[in-house]
């Protein structure tokens, strides 16, 4: 093949994104957190699914995904997840493992309580395009006096809901530093500890942030797999049909 | 199996269609990289259809269950994510390699005669297939989808007197809401596709009609043997069979790493906000339709009025229907033009994936200006085309000022006393754009001759 049209195609793309200006300037936003997502981790995962049981799930329901598909994804027992199943069914029996992880609030005493309904997070971090965004999040609630629940956050001004977690890693203030060149510095620091150490807050946040990105593609954690293998069979047919177009052609001149 | 075969060919042209089209029809043995993506539109078409057969049989087209049905899809339904993201995959893929496929005409003339047929009808497929994609990314109900959907719709509004219906007539209803995500899954599964495959069938006809063009822009059929069979031939089956095979599996090494390793192609193959479910009350910050579209979203967002943007949009889509009309130059590649037109060739595609490039971002005032500019050259490339088509005669001088003077006029129609100071220095200084192609375009082939020079072309297909 000639390679004249190869280097058209080649200059051509190299071009156009030279001449793309690199002054583009994003609207001033924190830059989130590393969350370091390792849907891997099992036990993290496993620990994330109970302190999302245990203190998200009571507003944020995960309507799409099923306790059962959790538990064998988690390489747990439909045993040990059924503690974290609190809500029934109209029989008033205790959902079975196979229900979707619905919560009880009712959608108008959400919008009577907080203005808004709170949304379901079964799809959030794919939503956010990763963790990074959620983990931050998580760690970023400082004392706002001016808001109806005395927070507000770094990464999501004006957010509308409690620190839910406070009482895990306690309060933090916003300090915030002119650094003279336009730029406003922005840093929290701890100021009324709650149960837990730093590092160990840190923690859930980020075994609440693997388990958020694991629940909103459960298929990620095989999708590689079959991938592996897909590109595999891929490559040793390229192999023989590469040979087999050489051995058709060898007398075309 | 031979008194079969005979007692089907009594009754149905079975070998003689296989021969017509496969076994004796004859390919120029010159096929480049370029080549491979006719066959590749052909299995992207098959493989979004048979994916689509099976998400139709668990998607919901209901505004309240459409969101949650893509998602039971991708958990509950076996192999379900696997067969959604080929189909995600596949239509970005389907564009990469119909984007690719319309270069390859481009750059070697196979728009023009006699194969003007086979590129009208194959801007009738790209227009079907916009067409299928942005019904298509309606459905999954996302926050992109619904204001997606939103922009393109409102755009129908803008014109004059009849808009209001029009639009209202597309939504079936004043909103986009649950007849409009109903009539959008009808053309999507129906309509289009039923149209995307019979002017397909009627392309491959027309191209085999006149015989495929080739990367020298040779006529093989002038020289042929004591048996008719063009010398720089050779029979489709099995040489351009096997050949094909080998690219096909390249695509599926590249489409299928895709699908397993990055579903969501970095957010720009499934959009990261589309995994809201759509809310007619909360607009995004940024819309951004899908990529394969934003070459033409910057053109509307290029002129400021909204109706003259549309017009332009469709403009810019328009105007490549008429390409063999302008471009009358009797040599078809590009390897035998002068250096002008590669020079005006690769100004095009830059301009293309610049255009395409701006409209997935936020407008600022420089990108604004940019995407202007691009906007200017994207249409001045076809009349640039049209003086190229005789380089000897053409008065280039005067083709300079007149394409500059309509540049200039255009500016000072969109000239605003609003402008900023910012906005002010930077339209002249990205006037430098216009002028610059039209000087690498125009002068330098009158100044220089060498940039003008056309070389022979050969009378046997090269390589």
């Amino acid at each position: 093949m000639k390679l004249s049209s190869f280097k058209l195609l080649l200059a051509t793309a190299f071009l156009s994104f030279a001449v793309i200006p690199a002054a583009f300037s994003a609207a001033e936003k924190e830059p989130n957190l590393d969350a370091n997502v390792d849907v891997s981790d099992k036990v993290s995962l496993a620990r994330g699914a109970k302190y999302y049981a245990n203190f998200c799930m009571g507003c944020h329901s995960l309507e799409f995904s099923r306790y059962n598909r959790v538990a064998m994804d988690l390489g747990l027992e439909e045993a040990d997840i059924k503690p974290l199943i609190f809500t029934r069914d109209d029989d008033d029996n205790i959902h079975k493992p196979g229900a979707l992880m619905v919560n009880a609030i009712r959608t108008k005493d959400a919008i009577r309580w907080f203005g808004i309904a709170p949304p379901d997070l079964t799809v959030i971090a794919r939503a956010k395009g990763g963790g990074d965004w959620l983990y931050s999040y998580l760690k970023g609630f400082y004392r706002d006096d001016s808001r109806p629940f005395g927070v507000n956050n770094l990464y999501f001004s004006n957010v509308g809901m409690p620190h839910v977690l406070q009482e895990l890693q306690g309060l933090q203030e916003l300090d915030v530093i002119d650094d003279g060149k336009g730029h406003l510095i922005k840093t929290l620091k701890l100021v009324e500890p709650g149960k837990m150490s730093v590092g160990e807050y840190d923690q859930v946040a980020k075994d609440l942030t693997n388990f958020m990105v694991y629940v909103a593609e459960p298929a990620q954690l095989h999708r590689t797999f079959y991938g592996v293998l897909t590109l595999l069979f891929l490559f040793v047919l390229l192999v023989l049909s590469y040979f087999l177009k050489k051995e058709f052609w060898k007398d075309i001149h | 199996m031979n008194g079969l075969l005979n007692w089907v060919d009594a009754r149905f042209p079975l070998t003689e269609t296989w021969n017509k089209h496969i076994a004796e029809y004859y390919a120029p043995k010159n096929f480049n990289f370029f080549y491979f993506f006719g066959s590749l539109a052909l299995l992207c078409l098959v493989l979004q259809i048979v994916t689509g057969i099976f998400l139709t049989m668990h998607y919901k087209p209901d505004a309240e269950m459409a969101f949650a049905s893509v998602e039971y899809i991708m958990r509950d339904v076996p192999g379900g994510w696997f067969i959604r993201y080929m189909h995600s995959t596949g239509a970005s893929m389907f564009f990469i390699v119909v984007y690719l496929h319309m270069f390859r005409g481009l750059i070697y003339g196979s728009f023009k005669g006699p194969r003007e047929l086979v590129w009208l009808i194959g801007m009738l497929i790209y227009l079907a297939l916009m067409a299928e994609a942005f019904m298509g990314y309606l459905l999954p109900w996302g926050q992109m989808s619904f204001w997606g959907a939103q922009v393109i719709i409102n755009l129908f509004n803008t014109i004059p007197y009849i808009g209001d219906v029009v639009s209202t007539t597309i939504r079936g209803d004043f909103v986009i809401s649950d007849p409009t995500l109903n009539r959008f899954f009808a053309f999507h599964v129906v309509a289009v596709p039923l149209i995307l495959v019979g002017l397909v069938f009627v392309h491959i006809v027309a191209l085999h009609a006149v015989g495929s063009n080739n990367p020298d822009g040779v006529d093989i059929k002038k020289l042929k043997d004591e048996r008719g069979i063009p010398l720089d031939g050779i029979p489709f089956h099995p040489y351009y069979t096997v050949k094909d095979i080998v690219g096909v599996v390249v695509f599926l090494i590249v489409f299928f790493f895709i699908v397993f390793f990055m579903p969501e192609g970095g957010g720009y193959f499934i959009e990261h906000a589309n995994f809201e479910p759509a809310n007619a009350l909360k607009t995004p910050e940024h819309i951004a339709p899908v990529w394969y579209f934003t070459p033409f979203y910057t053109v509307l967002r290029a002129v400021p009025d909204p109706w003259y943007g549309t017009l332009a949009m469709f403009a810019a889509i328009a105007v490549l229907f008429v390409l063999p009309w302008l471009d009358k130059n009797p040599i078809k590649s590009v390897r035998y033009r002068n250096k002008a037109h590669l020079i005006n060739l690769a100004w095009f595609a830059t301009t293309f994936i610049v255009l395409g490039v701006l409209g997935v971002m936020a407008v600022t005032d420089g990108l604004k200006e940019l995407g202007t500019r691009g906007t200017q050259i994207y249409f001045l490339f076809f009349a640039v085309t049209y003086v190229h088509s005789r380089p000897q005669q053409a008065n280039y001088l005067m083709w300079f000022v007149v394409l500059l003077v309509t540049v200039l006029f255009w500016d000072f129609l969109r000239y605003d006393s609003s402008f900023t100071a910012n906005q002010v220095s930077l339209f002249w200084q990205m006037l430098l754009l216009p002028i610059a192609y039209l000087a690498t375009t125009l002068l330098l082939p009158h100044f220089v001759g060498g940039a003008n020079k056309e070389k022979e072309v050969p009378t046997r297909v090269t390589g």
